[in-house]
């Protein structure tokens, strides 16, 4: 039954992220706003940065496989720096929000500081940012198999899931440490945000992907249009992250075969996943 | 979940699996070599109760009491499992399932494997259940009464080709002092699986002879003056109990079709002609018929001419003997409706001779045919194999025979049946249908029929490609090259001399221009037509019937499989106990915290500011 795993991944994931919304952000109409915000912030620097990257796949060969790996990297590094650049645009509009709330107050206050803002920002960020690196492997989880047929380890979705963890409650602090850095002209506190974003991302795609693999099943019919390239000869995959924009059906079980064939699609997910 | 070798694959283990509720599902690896026993999953006795002994008629002859035809049939085929069996013809994938298997379900040290475990699921939902009766009237019921009606099953249907010597009104009738001589062959086959139906043997060796001893006929200078018609028939469906023949005997006597049972002077059937012992070729007649004085003298002069047409040539014929009933044949749906005077030609006295009956392993090694190494498919195609030298004799024979029986006095020397075309023929029919020759014989739009590996089981689609292809064969081969514009073979109804009524027009592809992709379509007149092969008891509605076949197709959506690792359940209670945990954890701790967070955030600040 991995109901259980999908409902237990699920709540490691996003349960401390709904704690702190249910208690924190949902009974303030104007927090919700600036989260929903928040998360289309970050929404629109994974579009450009994929949009990039996937430029820059079509543009070169395929087949040479450092130069597929070292554009891998300078896709990961461009999709931080532009996720930051994005923080700090969000922040600048924030800016702009607190001196119109000012003027539309009636005692001259802004109703919410710019402290709160960056927390419900960061909040915002980490939670798109988990749903991409969680939702398709929660959807595999709904599936009977597991990982592992080519010998990766089987707490592959535990290990995600409390990485998306992580990965939220980091989003949620470097927010605060970012606008905080913005607003009183730290400079070393943003470079410490974006350097610590950089190890991150880095750090967990550096270690040479282990394919984790969800539950494969078997086709005589190669998959027909799969965008997303292969790091190594073993099939191993691309970027997760940038390859879900662009090929959307990634998740599909392919097509009905007829009689004794069998189906065979790879679903590449590595932990360039969790940017 | 069973992956089970093809050696195995029997009557035994599988009646073993089917008793034990313990097995979901089967795959089953094809053996390479066809096992050596033979394998036959059809029955012993093949379309008992639908050929012409029963016990009314020859009971000593009913229910292979004297004969038993296909002494290695299982019957698997007939039997009901209720767990999806699946072929693996690749032998990757096979090794696949194993390696799975050896890295994760082998017990270590005695005691069970450990998770996580290799599964596997395969997926064939069968629409259809119980019986015809059962889902014909539930398909009937929808059809009626609902808008978007789930039809569950479909009977099996398609088209018997046929063919006369001399051109006939098809429209009309023909009179009945006009006498025709039918010849007859199967052209489908059956094994266990879907769909997998090679049948080198039991149908492919019949038709190409039958079609070899078609051209070989209208290489006569004389047919049209022949006192007697002659109709090539290729009956489709008969496998299922005689679909295409028992259709046609029920449209001659209703008078739907052109020729009526009166007209019917002689009928000569091949079967299995392919596995000759010492090139002897086997006349079965039906004993019980022969009873009769009338029919004895015509099958007395069938037999001679016969004999007679076979001197010279490699082929002995010999008499089955008045001991023998008649092997199971579209004859034998004839002579339920009318005694007519008929011989069928086997390469098999008793039991037969193809140890491999409706099987997978029924393929073209089962006849012999043997291509030598590193042949181009051109010249696989046009190369000439001992089985299709044999086959062509067979032919020769045959049609010989047949142009003495039609009355035919001169000498029938120029009737020589080519071993080329058989050659070709056996080629696109067992080996590749995707060759150059097919592709210049058919029409333009019905390109795509030609898939790469022939099977002849008749579907519920039709016309199958099997039946395409043996109409535009025997369009090509016995047909002439007309003078016609591609608008004028389209509709020859508007060309004032083109007889219609008579003629079949077909504009065909042409083969390649040389250096070049084009190809040079011309306009191909034949006498070649198609007539429905659907069981009558689907016309009549008598889905129960136990006079005419019954056989329905079962729909379904998908068809797959996959195979993949199962956690164990330990592991899975643990992440849902461990995520609902961390849930009611996070909830509690955000709770307090910010219930308490003047408390522990107590910044001496100005009172504005509210605390995280």
């Amino acid at each position: 039954m991995t109901l259980a795993v999908f409902f237990g991944c699920t709540f490691i994931a996003f349960g401390p992220a709904l704690g702190l919304f249910v208690f924190t952000i949902a009974r303030d109409p104007l927090r919700i706003i600036i989260l929903i915000a928040g998360a289309f912030f970050w929404l629109v620097s994974l579009l450009l940065s994929s949009l990039i990257w996937f430029i820059a796949v079509k543009a070169s060969d395929p087949r040479d496989e450092p130069l597929q790996k070292g554009l891998l990297i300078f896709g990961v590094m461009f999709s931080v720096l532009l996720q930051e650049a994005f923080r700090f645009l969000y922040y600048k509009l924030l800016r702009k929000a607190i001196e119109g709330l000012v003027a539309l107050s009636e005692d001259g206050c802004s109703p919410i500081s710019i402290q709160q803002m960056a927390y419900v920002a960061g909040v915002g960020f980490g939670l798109m940012s988990g749903a991409f690196s969680m939702i398709n492997l929660l959807a595999d989880t709904l599936g009977p198999g597991t990982v592992g047929i080519h010998g990766d380890s089987q707490l592959y979705f535990l290990t995600s899931a409390f990485m998306t963890m992580v990965l939220i409650f980091l989003h949620t602090f470097w927010g605060i440490l970012f606008f905080h850095g913005c607003e009183h002209r730290r400079w070393w506190e943003i470079t410490a945000v974006v350097v610590m974003h950089l190890a991150v991302s880095g750090s967990v795609c550096g270690v040479d992907p282990a394919p984790s693999r969800d539950p494969e099943v078997l086709r005589d019919v190669p998959v027909p249009s799969h965008p997303c390239p292969s790091l190594h000869p073993g099939g191993k995959s691309g970027h997760h992250l940038l390859c879900n924009i662009f090929s959307p059906e990634l998740g599909d079980p392919g097509q009905s075969l007829w009689g004794r064939h069998w189906v065979h699609l790879r679903q590449p997910a590595n932990w360039c996943g969790l940017l | 979940m069973i992956l089970l070798d093809g050696n195995l694959f029997n009557r035994r283990v599988m009646l073993q699996l089917k008793g034990t509720s313990r097995v979901s599902g089967l795959a089953v690896a094809i053996a390479k070599p066809s096992p050596p026993q033979g394998f036959s999953p059809g029955l012993k006795c093949p379309n008992d109760g639908f050929g012409v002994y029963s016990k009314d008629y020859g009971p000593q002859f009913a229910h292979c009491n004297n004969t038993v035809w296909n002494p290695l049939g299982s019957g698997l085929s007939y039997e009901d499992f209720d767990f999806p069996i699946f072929l693996l013809e690749d032998a990757n994938e096979t090794q696949v399932i194993k390696q799975c298997y050896q890295d994760h379900n082998v017990p270590r040290d005695g005691s069970g494997p450990e998770y996580p475990l290799c599964a596997m699921q395969l997926f064939s939902h069968m629409h259809a259940v119980t019986s015809t009766v059962t889902c014909m009237r539930r398909s009937s019921l929808q059809s009626t009464f609902s808008i978007n009606p789930e039809v569950v099953c479909d009977p099996l249907l398609d088209y018997n080709v046929w063919s006369t010597l001399q051109p006939i009104n098809s429209s009309g009738k023909v009179d009945a002092e006009k006498e025709v001589i039918i010849v007859a062959t199967r052209i489908d086959s059956h094994s266990f699986f879907w769909n997998i139906a090679p049948g080198a043997e039991s149908a492919v060796s019949s038709f190409v002879t039958h079609l070899a001893a078609a051209e070989a006929l209208h290489k006569a200078s004389d047919v049209h003056l022949l006192q007697r018609n002659i109709m090539f028939t290729f009956f489709q469906g008969e496998t299922f109990d005689y679909i295409g023949s028992s259709r046609m005997v029920y449209d001659m006597e209703k008078d739907k079709f052109p020729l009526r049972l009166d007209n019917i002077h002689s009928f000569v059937e091949m079967n299995q002609v392919a596995l000759r012992n010492a090139s002897v070729l086997w006349m079965h007649t039906d004993p019980v018929s022969r009873l009769n004085k009338s029919v004895e003298v015509q099958v007395r002069i069938l037999l001679d001419i016969l004999s007679n047409s076979s001197v010279g040539a490699n082929v002995t014929l010999q008499e089955a003997g008045y001991s023998q009933p008649l092997p199971p044949s579209s004859f034998q749906r004839f002579l339920r409706a009318r005694h007519i005077p008929g011989v069928v030609l086997t390469d098999h006295r008793t039991a037969f001779q193809n140890r491999y009956y409706q099987s997978m392993y029924d393929t073209p090694e089962n006849i012999q045919m043997q291509y030598p190494e590193g042949l181009s498919p051109e010249e696989t195609l046009e190369y000439v194999t001992d089985t299709a030298k044999s086959l062509a004799e067979v032919a020769t024979v045959v049609a010989r025979a047949l142009y003495r029986l039609a009355g035919g006095a001169n000498n029938t020397s120029a009737i020589q049946a080519d071993p080329k075309t058989v050659s070709r023929m056996l080629y696109g029919f067992l080996i590749k249908m995707n060759n150059s020759w097919f592709q210049s014989i058919i029409k333009p739009d019905i390109k795509g029929i030609l898939g790469d590996v022939p099977q002849h089981y008749v579907a519920v689609s039709s016309p199958v490609n099997t039946t395409y292809l043996v109409q535009y064969v025997l369009a090509n081969l016995t047909g002439t090259v007309v003078n016609l514009t591609k608008e004028e073979c389209l509709n020859p109804e508007k060309t004032p001399s083109s007889e219609k009524e008579l003629y079949e027009y077909a504009w065909v592809q042409g083969s390649l221009e040389p250096n070049s992709t084009a190809r040079v379509p011309y306009c191909v007149r034949s006498t070649v037509r198609l007539s429905k092969a659907l069981s009558p008891a689907f016309e009549l509605r008598q889905w129960g019937s136990t006079e005419y076949s019954t056989w329905t197709e079962s729909r379904w959506k998908e068809i797959r499989a996959r195979i993949f690792l199962v956690a164990s359940k330990e592991l899975e209670i643990i992440t849902l106990v461990v995520g609902i945990a961390i849930l009611i954890f996070s909830l509690l701790t955000t709770y307090f915290i910010n219930a308490k967070a003047d408390v522990l955030f107590s910044i001496p600040r100005d009172p504005g500011a509210v605390a995280y």
